[in-house]
């Protein structure tokens, strides 16, 4: 909807936004220079992640998986997260995460944290299993705001914590006003 | 009709088992406008719960970063027949179930 009076006020915050950054150090220039993560950081603030460039976060998702790892170690392995390298759409994307576990009643997955580099929200998902589930896969459709990294992080019944990433482009972000 | 869910329609007891189930759902992230400019509220499903026979086999915790009428596909080791009864609720506080008969054979 060119012209509506929403457009140009989105617009006009972005450039305002944009002029600030340039005054106020290089950390905000990478966020101003796309208008798309502007928008998103417009109604989202504090919890879209400070700073960091979409898939600068270590494999291990230092920085990012802080709120749900609370210091405890993460080791890199044992969990797959199946994303399309390409995406067309964000606002739908297929997705497949498996865990390697036996399922049993003395080892298994408690639960599986989908984690968003760059969505206003940065968990995503939780899905919780139990020996009951007999193997450790879901399946499902999310919705990504931008090319990013996203992180897949599995809590064993041991308390032993993995974690997976997969890297996405994401052509078309999910849309976060309807122009 | 508001949601849909699927098993296989046989199934040998103790057999790991894939339960698909499809909710017609917005999810509003509440980032979206309107065609007058008003923030459209969020409305996303916040939890899934599935039972089988009274027991929980199954619960997501979702958010907007899941999509529009969410699809979820789980694992299920089926030891006993019963009644799947999957419940959800959103954050207008709607409430929805839907069931879904198993039946396992030995």
């Amino acid at each position: 909807m060119p012209g509506s009076p929403i457009r140009r006020r989105v617009l006009a915050g972005a450039a305002a936004l944009a002029a600030w950054a340039r005054t106020g150090g290089p950390r905000m220039l990478a966020l101003a220079a796309s208008p798309g993560v502007v928008s998103v950081a417009a109604p989202a603030g504090a919890q879209l992640a400070a700073g960091a460039a979409p898939g600068s976060t270590p494999a291990n998702g230092a920085g990012l998986t802080d709120f749900l790892t609370h210091g405890r170690p993460v080791r890199v392995g044992r969990i797959k997260l199946d994303l399309p390298v390409l995406a067309e759409n964000g606002n739908s994307v297929p997705m497949t995460v498996s865990v390697d576990s036996p399922m049993t009643e003395r080892d298994y997955v408690r639960v599986i944290h989908l984690v968003s580099e760059r969505n206003p929200v940065r968990l995503m998902a939780s899905f919780f299993l139990g020996p009951y589930s007999g193997q450790a896969q879901i399946v499902s459709r999310v919705r990504l705001a931008g090319s990013q990294r996203v992180f897949a992080l599995a809590e064993m019944s041991d308390e032993t914590l993995w974690i997976g990433s997969a890297d996405v482009v994401v052509t078309l972000s999910a849309c976060i006003d309807e122009s | 009709m508001t949601a849909r869910s699927q098993v296989p329609p046989t199934i040998r007891r103790g057999e790991v088992i894939t339960v698909r189930l499809l909710i017609q759902h917005p999810m509003e992230t509440g980032y979206r406008r309107d065609d007058t400019g008003d923030v459209i509220a969020r409305n996303t499903i916040r939890t899934v719960r599935c039972l089988l026979a009274g027991r929980e086999v199954f619960r997501a915790d979702l958010s907007s970063g899941i999509s529009a009428n969410p699809y979820l596909q789980f694992p299920l080791r089926a030891e006993q027949s019963g009644v799947l009864e999957f419940s959800w609720i959103d954050d207008a506080e709607v409430q929805e179930t839907h069931t879904q008969v198993l039946t396992v054979i030995d």
